[in-house]
Order: structure tokens, then C-alpha cells, then sequence
């Protein structure tokens, strides 16, 4: 219980200061946005319907990455400034909460960009799904929190290095493919209605299973780096 | 004839060195720091004070040599060890009382309450209104300072290591300072029986001079006079 409490502690103060400051959410919205008005700019989704659903699950998952990319830079940029990191290497509560705290944290900033960019995206594209929409429940999230943990992880992992910036997307994005092959996957079997996404979903599931055991193991080391 | 017993320092320094690749940080430095003294670590910038605070507090391992704090290694004392750096360690969204509660469940996971040295009370100590609510980013340098020590005194701690608390201040909010640090070393909810060890790293002397227990000197990562100061 008292665990739970430390991550709760961590989340409520991350929720706190994105409501304050705006930073993660702004940036997110502002790209995914872009993404999306651009790619449907650059052909006809109404003219080739077909084409607008197996391309939409690619275009979807690219942006929100990106985006995502901008807001976990941002999380743990809060905690560099004014050497908060230190308060917290120096903490007697579990380094493992911090993390799990960043992390949720960050799913619920992704999930309410997917949330606002679900009615432009199909609006845009003009999509009508001919698979079941109830998968997309569980992939949205499980596909979220496979971009987010890692990101997170992995944000923090640079952040003492000068080009965390530029290192976070070189680091993230090929540990990422399988995850992101899933999730791409899976999201156009349910637009397309061509395949049935179980599959993918259940490598998802496995995926995000194996990589918070090991976020979460490794995360105390990371923090208490030199 | 009955000798008294002499308390075992809160902090014990033995040959330890730091080196960053081939640049030595710290080199082969010993000291010692009784328990509920005030100290000085005194010496010009690059001295290496800030290294040897970082390693009594556990922030950064040693290359060589062992260092005990609180009887043990400092790792292992995280929650009676605060450390203050010239930066305020809080953050800049939220108001001076959001950051103390945060930091004070932090520093003691299990307390259903906030009783051990609530942030109200630390608050008031260093002489702060807790009902302000503007967020910190809008305080003064001195007011920062003033609450980044409230947060390192509301987990109640045993050993107090403030890296050059004094840094951006005029003289007269310095000596403000340094008076709180001397009411400090009687934290009434301090476990310690000596009451609170404090240790300062400072180039400004004159500040310290007169309060000081004792000074350690540094100068290119090696102590130079470990000795008891004029007061």
C-alpha cells in the first residue's frame, strides 16, 4: 500500500504540473495535428477509401510517436531543473515509484491526444471501420503504454548526456519495432476489417509485460547513475 | 581516573579520492565532522567542496578511500540525510507548501500524517507564510533559498550538508541565513541526540567565521588545514 501511495504521490504531482504549465499536451496536439491535416492533404482519403484505411493505422501510430517523443523529454526535463533529481536520488521512497508514477502520467497526457485527435483523424480520413472498433480499446492503450514506458525509461536514461534530444528518438524507436509493428498491425486489422488483430494484441501484451518488469528493475540504477 | 567518552563523528572521511577520467576531483582527502557541530568547508571554486559534500551525501561513490556518514555508509541513510545545493531542488509550478508536502511524504513513505516536522512548521521556521500560493518560480532568490531549506528540514534529518547555501545572495540576506542555520542545530524534532549536524561548503569566510566548529580547508581536491575555527 504504501508503494501505491509513493506512485500516486508521483502521478499527482506530474498531473499538477502539465495542468499548470501545459508544456507535454500543447506540443503533442499542436504535431499530431499537423500530421494529420498534412498526410490528408497530400491524397484524397475520400477519393481512395480503401488506401485512406491501411494507410490510417500507420499515419495514426506515427504521429502520436513523435508526439510522445516531445512529451517525455518534457517530463524528466521538469525534474533535471533545479536539480529536483537530486532531492529524489537522495529520497528514501522507492526509485521504482517515480518511475511508474512518470510513466502513468505520461500514458494519461497520450490518451488524452488520442482522445482529441480520434474525431479529426476520422473525420479526415473519412474512416469507417469494418472491423471491430471494441479491439481498439485495448490496443490504443496497450500500444500507449508499450510507447510510453520505454520512452520514459529511456528519457531518463539520457538524461546526463548533452544530446538527450536527439539520443531519446535514436534509442527508443528501434526497441520500439515490435511493439510498433503490433500496434500497427493490429489498428489497421480493425480499420480494414481484413484480419482478425488477436495476434498482435497478444504480442503486444507480452511486450509490455516484459519491458515494465525490466523498466522498472533497472530504473534505480538509472537514477542513481553518476 | 574516568576519561569522557569522545561521540563518534557523524561523518568520517578516509583517503577517499574522485577522479573524472584523468582529472582528480578529490584527492586522498580525510577529515572528520564531530556530531552536532556546525562545519565549515571552506575554499575557492574547483576546491573540490562540492564533490566531497556529494560523496558524504551519497550522491556520488568514491573512486578510492571509504566515507561514513551517520555511522554507516551514506547510501544507507538517505532518510536522515538532507542535502541542499545551490540550486532550490523544488519545483517551479507549484507553491511553497505543495512542494514541502510532496517532498516530506517522500522522505517518510509510510506516515499516514504529516506530523514529523510538518511543512507548516518548517515553513514558519524559516520565517515563510505557509498560505502563500503563488508558485515558487515568482519568489525571490532569497525566499527560494529560505524555502529550499524548509524542504531539506522537513524530513526531519540528523545530518544537514548545504552546498553554497549563500551563492546569489547580498550580504545581509546571507547573515539572515546563517542565524536560521544556527537555530537549526536545535530542530526540536531532531532524533539526534547531539542535536543537528550541519555542514556548509562556502568561499565567503567572513559569513561563517564566527559560528563555525570547526573548518575544514580545500584547494585543488586536497584538504589543506583541517583545524578548529577562532570561535
Amino acid at each position: 500500500m504504501t508503494y501505491l501511495r509513493t506512485v500516486w504521490l508521483h502521478l499527482r504531482k506530474d498531473l499538477r504540473l502539465e495542468w499548470r504549465s501545459r508544456d507535454a499536451i500543447a506540443g503533442m496536439l499542436f504535431f499530431t495535428l499537423l500530421v494529420t491535416v498534412v498526410f490528408a492533404m497530400a491524397f484524397d482519403p475520400t477519393g481512395f477509401p480503401t488506401l485512406a484505411r491501411q494507410m490510417s493505422g500507420g499515419l495514426l501510430w506515427v504521429g502520436l510517436l513523435f508526439a510522445a517523443t516531445t512529451a517525455l523529454n518534457t517530463s524528466w526535463e521538469r525534474e533535471r531543473r533545479n536539480q529536483v533529481l537530486d532531492a529524489h536520488r537522495m529520497s528514501a521512497s522507492p526509485a521504482s515509484a517515480l518511475f511508474l508514477g512518470k510513466a502513468l502520467a505520461n500514458l494519461i497526457f497520450v490518451s488524452v491526444i488520442e482522445l482529441a485527435l480520434a474525431p479529426v483523424f476520422t473525420v479526415f480520413y473519412n474512416l469507417h471501420p469494418l472491423g471491430e472498433v471494441r479491439w481498439l480499446l485495448l490496443i490504443l492503450p496497450l500500444g500507449t503504454w508499450a510507447i510510453v514506458v520505454n520512452g520514459t525509461f529511456f528519457a531518463a536514461l539520457g538524461l546526463s548526456s548533452r544530446n538527450r534530444e536527439l539520443m531519446l528518438p535514436a534509442v527508443l524507436f528501434p526497441i520500439s519495432i515490435p511493439a510498433l509493428l503490433g500496434v500497427v498491425q493490429a489498428t489497421t486489422g480493425v480499420i480494414t476489417g481484413d484480419f482478425e488483430p488477436q495476434l498482435w494484441i497478444r504480442m503486444l501484451l507480452g511486450f509490455d509485460v516484459i519491458f515494465t518488469t525490466a523498466c522498472i528493475l533497472l530504473f534505480p540504477t538509472v537514477l542513481h547513475a553518476e | 581516573m574516568p576519561t569522557t567518552p569522545v561521540p563518534a563523528p557523524a561523518v568520517q572521511v578516509r583517503i577517499a579520492s574522485k577522479l573524472y577520467g584523468s582529472f582528480a576531483a578529490l584527492k586522498r582527502v580525510s577529515c572528520s565532522f564531530a556530531a552536532g557541530g556546525f562545519h565549515v568547508l571552506l575554499g575557492p571554486n574547483g576546491a573540490g567542496k562540492s564533490t566531497l559534500l556529494r560523496v558524504i551525501a551519497g550522491l556520488i561513490t568514491p573512486s578510492a578511500g571509504t566515507v561514513t556518514t551517520l555511522g554507516g555508509s551514506p547510501h544507507n541513510q538517505r532518510d536522515r540525510i538532507a542535502y541542499m545545493s545551490h540550486s532550490p531542488m523544488l519545483y517551479d509550478e507549484l507553491s511553497a507548501m505543495e512542494n514541502l508536502r510532496y517532498f516530506s511524504r517522500l522522505q517518510h513513505p509510510g506516515a499516514t500524517c504529516d506530523c514529523a516536522g510538518s511543512p507548516e512548521m518548517a515553513l514558519r521556521a524559516v520565517g515563510l507564510d505557509p498560505t502563500l500560493t503563488r508558485p515558487v518560480s515568482q519568489f525571490s532568490q532569497g525566499m527560494r533559498q529560505r524555502v529550499s531549506m524548509a524542504r531539506a528540514l522537513v524530513g526531519d534529518p540528523e545530518l544537514l550538508l548545504l552546498d553554497e547555501p549563500f551563492s546569489n545572495m547580498d550580504s545581509a540576506g546571507a547573515r539572515e541565513l546563517v542565524q536560521l542555520l544556527l537555530d537549526f542545530r536545535t530542530w526540536p524534532l531532531s532524533g539526534a541526540a547531539g542535536g543537528l549536524t550541519v555542514i556548509v561548503t562556502t568561499h565567503q569566510y567572513e559569513l561563517v567565521s564566527d559560528v563555525a566548529d570547526s573548518v575544514v580547508e580545500m584547494r585543488a581536491g586536497s584538504v589543506v588545514t583541517p583545524r578548529a575555527a577562532a570561535a
